[in-house]
């Protein structure tokens, strides 16, 4: 067994790596909602003065990219690998995003689980000693995962009160074995657990197993429980799923009612924006993490969250071949100090 | 025994979906879609009735009103109206002509971006195409039931 691993999917960090910086980049609608006094960035129009949406979110993650490192007055020589991953076929926001900056990329799909994926594998590479500045970055747009997952956008048609609202945003965190926090303690990486939903206008319900597998392997492999932390935030379950994930982990014994969220529920009104049961896409934890989150513990407002980014893997491909949804949570500890 | 046990788990958690997701209001969406539906009708009708005014026989005023009423669908898809019509009206703004327009004309324009062939020609039919298919095919079948039936008359 591996001299870092503790229980059976976590890894106990011997040098806890610090997030030395972020930067996050919001939509418009996203600007409306209610944590947008919290993003570097709201953008005008959706298409970022590109001529596709895909370039608009793939510039979205570029700039994320450069006001993090801007923030750190390092540059980009000094990074050694940025870890980064977006909703679209081929990687293609992410991909035409690397080819602009000169840095060993190495490219992930993890659905909306991005972004804690690469924060994963950041930290990892940080404190097995392969590198001192590792960036994570995530990103989604509204409009591209639209035509990407489901219709044109001028299609008429009506969403269900389960489904979710894709964020446009991108987010950008730097990992770095130097630095005074916060820190990133332990990661819990997750399963794939299927519990036979197919239905792809709720992704919240095909995910919120995995988010509570993890969550409870967590508890599990570290001896913590909900009580250790200020916050246990998930990325992108919505209401629906949140509700169903509070449910499982309180037949396990935790209730976690008064300190757990979702990424998905805060970064819309849903009373307000006609979002149905939340945000959801690699970038809706990321600006909410990248964003708020991170200001929250850099104020010290929050001291220890444990911070889990969750992915619905279907593809449209395996949606027409009538498989059910598989979902990924992985989870990230982060606190101000060790 | 492990396997059961989480057969029993997934099904016990399927239930559990099924009964904490909040449903659609059924009244009032199938108010929306008989208003708004009802509405479409009622301009073919205007349409109609005009064309038959004009003169237009009978029988070729359906070819007018069918003309009309699409590239209503169409105008009002590529004014990015339609789409806010279908999230209030649903069925009651897809199942008339002018739901169809806008389901050829809304791929249309979101695949301008990949090109006139590979992107607006190859993708125009993605939601259209198979209503076509479909239909064509029943009419065929429907059109040989019809003369074999003739057949014995």
């Amino acid at each position: 067994m591996g001299e870092k691993r503790v229980g059976e999917q976590t890894i106990a960090f011997k040098n806890p790596p610090s997030i030395i910086s972020t930067a996050a980049i919001a939509g418009p609608k996203e600007g409306e909602g209610p944590l947008r006094d919290y993003y570097d960035v709201i953008l005008q129009d959706d298409l970022f003065g590109e001529e596709s949406w895909e370039k608009a979110e793939s510039k979205m993650q570029k700039e994320a990219v450069r006001l993090a490192l801007e923030k750190l007055k390092i540059d980009e020589k000094d990074i050694d690998y940025i870890f980064a991953g977006d909703l679209l076929n081929q990687l293609m926001a992410s991909s035409l995003a690397a080819r602009d900056y000169k840095i060993p990329f190495f490219g992930l799909y993890g659905a909306c689980s991005t972004l804690t994926e690469s924060m994963s594998l950041a930290s990892m590479a940080v404190d097995g000693g392969y590198a001192d500045y590792v960036i994570a970055s995530t990103s989604s747009h509204f409009c591209s995962a639209e035509r990407q997952f489901r219709f044109p956008l001028e299609h008429g048609n009506q969403r269900p009160p389960t489904s979710q609202w894709t964020v446009t945003g991108a987010g950008a965190a730097v990992i770095s074995s130097k630095g005074n926090g916060p820190y990133i303690t332990y990661v819990t990486t997750g399963r794939v657990v299927d519990f036979g939903i197919k239905d792809a206008n709720n992704m919240g319900a095909a995910m919120a197993p995995a988010a509570a597998d993890t969550i409870l392997r967590h508890f599990k492999d570290t001896g913590r429980t909900n009580k250790d932390y200020d916050l246990i935030i998930t990325g992108d379950l919505g209401k629906v799923g949140m509700e169903l994930t509070l449910d499982i982990l309180k037949k396990q014994g935790f209730d976690m009612s008064t300190n757990y969220s979702d990424c998905g529920v805060k970064v819309f009104d849903l009373t307000q924006q006609d979002v149905h049961s939340g945000g959801s896409g690699c970038g809706c934890s990321a600006i909410v993490f990248c964003g708020y989150l991170y200001k929250q513990i850099m104020e010290g407002n929050l001291n220890k969250i444990l911070l889990i980014s969750t992915g619905a893997l279907l593809s449209p491909t395996s949606t027409m071949q009538g498989e059910s949804i598989p979902g990924i949570a992985h989870a990230v500890a982060i606190e101000r100090g060790v | 025994m492990e396997h059961t046990n989480e057969e029993r788990l997934k099904k016990e958690f399927q239930d559990m979906v099924k009964k904490s997701a909040p449903s659609s209001n059924f009244l009032k969406d199938c108010l929306a879609a008989f208003v708004v539906g009802g509405f479409i009708c009622v301009i073919g009708q205007f349409v109609m009735n005009f064309f038959i005014g004009l003169g237009i026989p009978k029988e070729d005023v359906g070819y007018y009103v069918a003309t009309i009423m699409v590239f209503l669908g169409a105008f009002l898809t590529g004014l990015g109206v339609y789409d806010n019509i279908g999230k209030f009206a649903g069925a009651g703004s897809i199942v008339p002509i002018t739901g169809f327009s806008n389901s050829i004309v809304a791929p249309a324009m979101e695949f301008k971006r990949e090109g006139f062939v590979f992107g607006v020609g190859a993708k125009m039919f993605v939601i259209a195409g198979p209503v076509l298919v479909y239909g064509i095919s029943s009419s065929v079948i429907v059109g040989i039931i019809y003369y074999i039936i003739n057949l014995f008359k």
